[in-house]
């Protein structure tokens, strides 16, 4: 009967072929490369197992402009770099980023004391940013308060403008607001959470 | 703070809120890929792919409404298809061979050849039934993709169908 075998046609045409993530990963990696090579990635990003868990590691052709750390919803911090710097993200290679790699795991294994990567500061602005470059100057193994950065900032009163700067501290780790306490020493908040903070401290007195 | 602030110089706010492009690659490309591969075979599914997905990311700061990805990612792709077909017109193989295996037992064999029988339909009738049955568009999102009417749409599926139960009749006799 006609209807019938029309039926058979549309189930025949309806079956799905078995998924191949293996083939797709690697037809979206060829697209990433071939992307990247032409021009096309505003911001690439990578995840890098650290000892924190995973973490997302961004830039731009400036610089590294985003660590996000392991506490961080990946949608969200993609979606918030599409929003504020360019919809042309993509999971693809870049220099910078596999450089970042190299000299964090050199961090988590105690061999590297400071970062020397290119920044791309477009993600903060004004005090905040005045906050964090303040940051960016506390040695390895050392700690400031609050109220310090806040003065180094230039604006000794605004300890609370000072914690949020570094609660949206783009470039965490890298830019070690992790080594601003409360006055007293209490460990304060951190946005990977007040446990890795405490973790990075360790590391950073044990090494 | 004025002075502070950086100008963007090479990349674009949008207002709408496109998603990043990683989402558009991840929510749209494995739907993409089998659209590819069946219009223009396994072989040079990847290409097409690719050549769709390089298109798409060059055009994508200019896209206005973010609701209109999908069918217009699949245009994109229908177009890359036409043009991967041109290149190959010559090389064409008569589908006897095919239509022979069709009666086969092996059911994945028999499903190629019928997208294979899809391949040498009419254009429009072959772009109409994939999008529906490999893409899963909608035929309001078919009609968008080639630029026509819904129920247009409908027919050309349905043509699509008619004519490969003919096939698939004459291969069985």
């Amino acid at each position: 009967m006609p209807e019938r075998d029309l039926k058979q046609v549309e189930a025949v045409l309806s079956g799905r072929p078995a998924p191949d993530p293996a083939a797709w990963r690697r037809v979206r990696a060829e697209l990433a490369s071939r992307a990247g090579a032409e021009g096309l990635v505003d911001v690439a990003f990578e995840r890098h197992d650290s000892p924190l868990g995973s973490i997302l590691i961004g830039a731009t052709h400036e610089g590294l402009v985003r660590i996000g750390l392991p506490t961080e919803d990946e949608d969200e911090v993609l979606a918030e770099l599409a929003r504020r710097i360019s919809v042309r993200v993509l999971g693809a290679p870049r220099g910078s980023v596999t450089e970042a790699r190299r000299q964090l795991d050199e961090y988590f294994d105690g061999r590297r004391t400071s970062f020397a990567l290119p920044l791309d500061w477009q993600l903060t602005r004004g005090f905040r940013r005045d906050v964090l470059r303040a940051t960016a100057q506390i040695p390895y193994g050392r700690t400031a308060s609050y109220r310090e950065v806040a003065t180094q900032a230039g604006r000794p009163a605004a300890v609370r403008a000072a914690g949020t700067a570094l609660a949206t501290n783009p470039l965490p780790i890298v830019v070690p607001c992790h080594r601003v306490l409360r006055t007293g020493g209490a460990i304060g908040s951190y946005r990977g959470g007040a446990e890795a903070k405490a973790r990075l401290l360790d590391l950073e007195h044990s090494a | 703070m004025q002075a502070r602030t950086r100008s963007i110089a090479t990349t674009t706010r949008h207002p709408l809120g496109l998603p990043p492009f990683a989402r558009v690659v991840e929510d749209h490309g494995p739907a993409l890929l089998r659209f590819c591969a069946a219009r223009v075979g396994h072989e040079r599914s990847e290409d097409c792919f690719q050549e769709t997905m390089l298109a798409a990311l060059r055009a994508y700061r200019d896209v206005h409404d973010p609701s209109a990805i999908r069918t217009w990612l699949f245009s994109i792709a229908a177009r890359k298809a036409i043009d991967a077909h041109r290149a190959s017109a010559r090389l064409h193989q008569p589908t006897d061979d095919i239509e022979a295996i069709a009666v086969g037992e092996d059911p994945a064999v028999r499903d190629e050849a019928l997208w294979d029988d899809v391949r040498s339909l009419p254009d429009k009738q072959g772009r109409a039934v994939t999008l529906r049955y490999r893409a899963d568009l909608t035929y309001a999102e078919i009609a968008q993709v080639m630029e026509t009417s819904e129920p247009a749409a409908r027919r050309n599926v349905f043509e699509g169908l008619k004519r490969l139960r003919k096939d698939t009749d004459h291969a069985r006799t």
